[in-house]
């Protein structure tokens, strides 16, 4: 999955160009085996997205709280490293909800940043090709699937994703929400995300405080729909 | 905590729940009966209803609110009877300071913390312990996700509240939520407001062991008459 290999791609060399306190666990980490995560940079200036997102919302986003989720899924991980050679069967389950938090939350809000582009780098320009034509198909236009999950990203209640997805199995396209931070295959084990909105109110509350639906109506101006087609081209084949 | 967060949380966040609260009970059952009992009915034993999320944080931000105390109005702190408790409950103040710190903390995704005094009744129509103590009545610190609040889950208190969703911090705070916690702690909550809900929950479990101990009492002396009730059943009966 792209997404996946976005995770994986941050080698030990741009590891080391990390500050010293956290270069030095993750290289030790790594010599015992265990892989740990960094931030991954986003491909475009905090306030490249403006109007649609802040500024000030994309960098509070990404360097606190995606960060954030970096570091304690790298501190979950760690004690399950130690755990599980102990046979610590009762760390191992209790560290299960952190990892889900944490990990989910980084996992998502990787995809998050691909699914989002400059205005002068195609954001907002809707799909074509093979994703526009499976929108159509499924959802009967462009238009019905934004109001679909408009309508879906607005009723969820408290925090959670709504996404785009592909169905492997069923070789459809299906929208889906996903609470706090669940990935989407937690909501089946075929689904493969196109995009993901962040509905959490970290998201948009600077900007547009209890009035979510605005900020669904807006962010569509910034969607990277080439990332979404990338992705449902090498999972449809 | 800012005007501007108080307008936005107060004046739209709550007044929306309390509007579409209202559109949604109109012409049904729920209409016409009090607050509390529009949550205990929606929460339908955790098969939510559509009026629950509306109800319950209606209920969840007038509790909140009615919890604190503008800064400099009077100190306050907890009453003797309930520093005792807290002292037996979690070994000191600073002891339930800290475990309400973390629990705010640690809540994840949106929702409460409370700090409640919880009677510890079985949720069966007829049980009854019949050597209660004090050791039944305990002070705790409960997390719940969203909407849900501990009326939903019968024989509890509350006494003390923090929203924890992100709205509630976000505008003067935003990411930095252990710092919202402790200025929520240190300057805003009212003890006074604390130390009566304290009391009347103290009043409400009394009473509901007196009415216990009258019933259990009637239920004795029906059985010691001479005249069994005609339904009775003697399983252990040598014939047959």
């Amino acid at each position: 999955m792209a997404a996946r290999s976005l995770l994986n791609r941050k080698t030990l060399a741009t590891v080391l160009r990390r500050d010293s306190a956290a270069l030095g666990a993750t290289a030790a980490a790594h010599s015992r085996g265990l892989h740990t995560f960094t931030l991954p940079d986003l491909s475009y200036d905090y306030g490249a997205l403006e109007p649609a997102i802040s500024g000030e919302i994309m960098e509070l986003h990404h360097k606190k709280h995606h960060q954030t989720y970096v570091t304690n899924y790298n501190k979950a991980l760690e004690q399950l490293h130690d755990a599980l050679p102990k046979g610590d069967a009762s760390t191992i389950v209790k560290l299960q909800s952190a990892i889900k938090f944490n990990g989910g939350g980084h996992i998502n809000h990787s995809i998050f940043w691909n699914n989002l582009a400059p205005v002068r780098e195609g954001g907002g320009e809707p799909p074509k090709g093979s994703l526009g034509w499976a929108i159509d198909e499924h959802f009967g236009s462009f238009e019905k699937l934004v109001q679909k999950v408009n309508a879906e990203g607005a009723a969820l209640q408290g925090s959670g994703w709504v996404w785009l997805g592909l169905d492997k199995e069923l070789k459809r396209l299906v929208v889906e929400t996903t609470a706090n931070q669940d990935p989407l295959v937690s909501k089946g084990p075929g689904l493969v995300p196109l995009l993901g909105i962040d509905v959490w109110e970290h998201a948009y509350y600077l900007q547009y405080k209890n009035v979510r639906p605005d900020y669904l109506k807006n962010i569509w101006k910034v969607i990277n729909w080439k990332y979404a087609s990338e992705v449902y081209d090498k999972e449809s084949s | 905590m800012s005007q501007e967060t108080l307008e936005y949380h107060w004046g739209k966040h709550h007044r929306t729940y309390v509007e579409n609260l209202n559109k949604q009970i109109v012409g049904t059952d729920l209409d016409g009966l009090s607050l509390e009992e529009v949550v205990v009915n929606s929460y339908n034993k955790g098969d939510l209803l559509p009026a629950f999320n509306n109800a319950a944080q209606v209920w969840n931000h007038d509790f909140f609110w009615e919890s604190m105390k503008p800064r400099g109005s009077g100190g306050g702190k907890p009453s003797e009877d309930l520093l005792k408790l807290i002292d037996r409950d979690f070994g000191s103040f600073e002891g339930f300071v800290n475990e309400f710190k973390a629990a705010a903390q640690t809540q994840f995704g949106s929702g409460w913390v409370w700090f409640a005094y919880k009677d510890s009744r079985l949720d069966v129509g007829n049980a009854v312990n019949p050597l209660r103590s004090d050791e039944d009545k305990k002070l705790v610190v409960v997390k719940s996700p969203n909407a849900v609040n501990p009326l939903t889950w019968g024989y509890y208190y509350p006494l003390l509240t923090i929203d924890v969703w992100e709205h509630a911090y976000y505008i003067d705070f935003q990411n930095r939520r252990p710092d919202y916690i402790s200025m929520f702690m240190d300057k805003l909550v009212s003890w006074e407001v604390v130390n009566s809900r304290f009391e009347k929950a103290k009043a409400a479990v009394e009473q509901m062991e007196q009415e216990d101990e009258r019933k259990r009492r009637q239920e004795e002396e029906r059985f010691t008459s001479d005249e069994a009730p005609a339904n009775a059943v003697f399983p252990d009966s040598d014939t047959d």
